[in-house]
């Protein structure tokens, strides 16, 4: 299956004309039986990647699901792993594997009233997960651009049925508060803007979760401390989840992601920010490679205003709580009863 | 084992030889199947990113087609439910050309789905007992099983029903009835799965209502008999296999009235949504008018409201649906055509437009998607067309299990291939 170097560094040259061996294979495998044409898919996604990367790939491609590996099992997909980081990226890698905490649920809790839309939580969080930088570019949170909404006196008369009596007023047509409009790629020069306010989504991390219901192969599950995880060797691409999150949340590695070494966080846990493969979904942990051990998530560290807050809803004195408790909050899109533990609230 | 291993000969023999115009339709699939495999190489070294795909819309060309073909695989049922349950004899004695069409429009579906996957080399991972396998819970899981239960549920029975034929027994009814009788009802489910697939989720507002399933039933069953009743004209044009005119007339009917409910269906689907008018129709919005400027799908949703609605009129007059020459043949390819683009382009794809957050992002696929779409097509073409003519000689009776025969007889000078000429084929 895996083949000699310097024809991979050709092929790179000529995609379309693939080396003879290498298409034999792949004809041969492709219509024989599942398991075959899934080696010969494998033996296809070896070549043209780098040696690390290659041998760990084929340790990797037989490992088992993350929950059902034995603790030794663990150990050697992490020793593997931090392997090939290391050597992939240059710099010494560790791949953490702590469990939930007992008696920990997390929550989160964002005051829409304070946000201005710097998105420097977008970047930190890029910059702490090791997202794709481009092509494709993958960022976890969407901070949407809301308008305040206007009326004015000339739309008074603007409606239909025109002008038998109308019906609907010219400022129906109007944002006025919350209406998803999905603007996120707003570039002033200068936020926050006037007339506008700010809404940042990511990962809710539901307590009922839809795209875990539908995932064929429990690759995404929901961990004990309230984390909806995903298991990125098992994930099959299918891309079931991704239609199913109401709140737009799953990110997708189209292409093989582009990672700049340099740019590359090392502290990496295996169901959080270790770097992706292609062809698998993604999506916010809440930083569990920092949460787990006590710290913050990186939005909240970053957030300038203090709009973004963290915690431990099992516990009373935690800031989450405090605030559950005594501001007026909200969760997006509650009629769906996915019971999302990130809330909105408001001073 | 003897007369197995014969009965593979002597239908890989007869299906070898074929006119010209048999061997330009051979290369010409091969060809489009070839193209795909260069596409499939491009797409699993590189990954998606060589379709036009985006986090908005997740899914598209590829989907459609998954989506579109369990349907055509479904109607086969509208060939084997009259033959066995109302005991239609021009039909039933054809029956295992529909069991044929299902056999490869699921091959077709297996094909759209490993391009449709992201990590197609861990396909295992779904495989019960070595993987995981999320059932009851997660739908595809269903579609999984029903599909591939349908797959071998069509093929033993056509395989079984035309090795019978062939060795000039009679079917052990005990044996094929009940197989008969269970792919009529797991025809429906495959459908009604896949529709359960895109309708459970509440996240994509134009799917998440009660109507889809049985609306998908109707498109499956306006679409899929209409590609049978093509193939049934293809098979008495060009080969000595005559299929009786009841039997063809039995399935325009069908098709009639499916696409007379699915018309219902889409009409009831605009008004519930569009009356309203609330966020939740605006997929509808920006398929049917266009939103925010946006217009992509617009042409498309109107052409196959023209193409069904044409195809029903056409359909609904007896003279017309009479006519084999041209009114029938056009009415199929009309109805054909005007399902696909309302399964692909018109349900599909606008779901995802606009995404969760409100964003409206258009979709064009890529030229690796459109080769490989061909190619998939082609291929089950291909399928379709040898499997269909090993049966037609099978039914024929040009392959015939002759004990006394042996191999060497096949090959001695005193043989001569069965060519048919023109005048024995229009008689």
């Amino acid at each position: 299956m895996s083949e000699p170097r310097d024809k991979d560094e050709k092929k790179k040259d000529a995609p379309l004309k693939p080396d003879e061996t290498s298409r034999r294979e792949f004809l041969g495998g492709a219509g024989l039986s599942v398991t075959a044409a899934a080696l010969s898919g494998a033996g296809a996604l070896l070549s043209g990647s780098d040696e690390a990367e290659a041998k760990a790939t084929w340790g990797e491609w037989f490992q088992k699901n993350y929950r059902l590996m034995t603790e030794d099992e663990k150990r050697e997909a992490v020793l593997r792993l931090e392997k090939r980081y290391t050597e992939e990226f240059g710099k010494k890698t560790t791949v953490d594997s702590a469990p939930a905490q007992e008696g920990v649920l997390f929550g989160y809790a964002l005051n829409i009233q304070k946000c201005i839309g710097c998105r420097r939580c977008v970047y930190a969080c890029v910059k702490e997960n090791n997202q794709s930088r481009d092509n494709p570019e993958i960022q976890w949170i969407r901070v949407l651009k809301m308008e305040k909404g206007n009326f004015l006196a000339e739309n008074m008369d603007k409606g239909y049925p025109d002008p038998a009596g109308i019906q609907v007023g010219g400022n129906a047509y109007q944002n006025s508060g919350v209406v998803l409009e999905g603007e996120h790629y707003y570039e002033p020069a200068e936020v926050p803007e006037k007339g506008h306010f700010y809404f940042p989504m990511q990962c809710m991390q539901c307590e009922k979760p839809p795209c875990v219901k539908v995932c064929p192969v429990r690759t995404t599950y929901r961990d004990p401390d309230g984390i909806v995880v995903i298991d990125y060797n098992w994930c099959i691409g299918c891309r079931m989840c991704i239609a199913a999150c109401p709140y737009w949340a799953r990110r997708f590695n189209w292409g093989e992601p582009n990672l700049p070494a340099e740019e590359m966080n090392p502290v990496t846990h295996y169901l959080g920010n270790r770097p992706r493969m292609k062809g698998v979904a993604e999506k916010c942990t809440f930083c569990l490679q920092r949460t787990r051990q006590g710290r913050y998530t990186a939005c909240v560290e970053v957030c300038p205003v203090g709009a973004r807050k963290f915690g431990n809803l099992l516990d009373p004195n935690s800031e989450v709580r405090k605030i559950l408790d005594k501001k007026k909050v909200f969760r997006l899109k509650a009629e769906l009863n996915t019971y999302p533990k990130f809330f909105y609230f408001m001073d | 084992m003897k007369p197995l291993i014969r009965f593979a000969l002597d239908s890989s023999m007869y299906v070898a030889r074929g006119s010209a115009i048999f061997y330009g339709w051979i290369i010409f699939l091969g060809f489009l199947s070839f193209l795909m495999l260069l596409g499939a190489y491009e797409q699993f070294t590189k990954g998606m990113i060589v379709t036009n795909y985006n986090d908005q819309v997740s899914w598209g060309l590829y989907e459609a087609q998954f989506v579109f073909l369990v349907g055509v695989a479904a109607a086969a049922v509208t060939v084997v439910f009259p033959s066995y349950v109302y005991h239609h004899k021009k039909m039933k004695e054809i029956v295992v050309l529909g069991e044929l069409l299902a056999v490869s429009a699921v091959c077709m579906v297996m094909i759209f789905i490993m391009f449709h996957m992201g990590r197609p080399d861990r396909l295992w991972h779904l495989i019960p007992v070595i993987g995981i396998f999320n059932w009851p819970h997660s739908m595809l899981t269903w579609d999984v099983v029903v599909l591939n239960g349908y797959l071998g549920l069509n093929a033993v029975c056509a395989f079984y029903y035309l090795y019978m034929k062939y060795t000039g027994r009679e079917v052990n009814k005990l044996f094929y009835m009940p197989l008969v009788y269970i792919s009529i009802v797991w025809a429906l489910s495959i459908h009604t799965v896949t529709a359960f697939l895109l309708n459970t989720m509440p996240a994509r507002p134009m799917w998440f209502h009660s109507s889809l399933p049985i609306k998908f039933i109707a498109t499956a069953f306006a679409a899929g008999p209409s590609m049978i009743i093509l193939s049934f004209l293809v098979i008495n044009k060009f080969t000595k296999l005559k299929i009786a005119d009841e039997a063809i007339e039995t399935l325009a009917q069908i098709v009639t009235w499916c696409l007379g409910i699915t018309i219902f269906l889409g009409l009831s689907e605009v008004v519930t949504e569009l009356y309203p008018s609330t966020e939740h129709s605006f997929s509808l919005q920006y398929l049917i008018f266009g939103k925010h400027g946006l217009t992509g799908l617009v042409v498309w949703y109107w052409s196959a409201v023209v193409l069904l609605l044409a195809a029903f009129f056409m359909l609904l007059t007896p003279s017309l649906r009479k006519n084999h020459k041209l009114w029938l043949p056009l009415a199929c390819v009309f109805t054909f055509a005007g399902v696909w683009i309302d399964k692909g382009m018109g349900l599909v794809v606008p779901a995802f437009i606009p995404s969760p957050i409100g964003e409206l992002s258009e979709y064009t696929p890529s030229a690796i998607e459109i080769v490989n779409t061909l190619g998939g097509w082609a291929t089950g073409l291909l399928i379709f067309t040898v499997l269909a003519k090993g049966a037609i000689g099978v039914l024929l009776g040009e392959v015939k299990y002759r004990a006394a025969t042996d191999l060497a007889s096949e090959f001695s000078s005193e043989w001569q291939p069965v060519v048919h000429s023109s005048e024995e084929i229009r008689k």
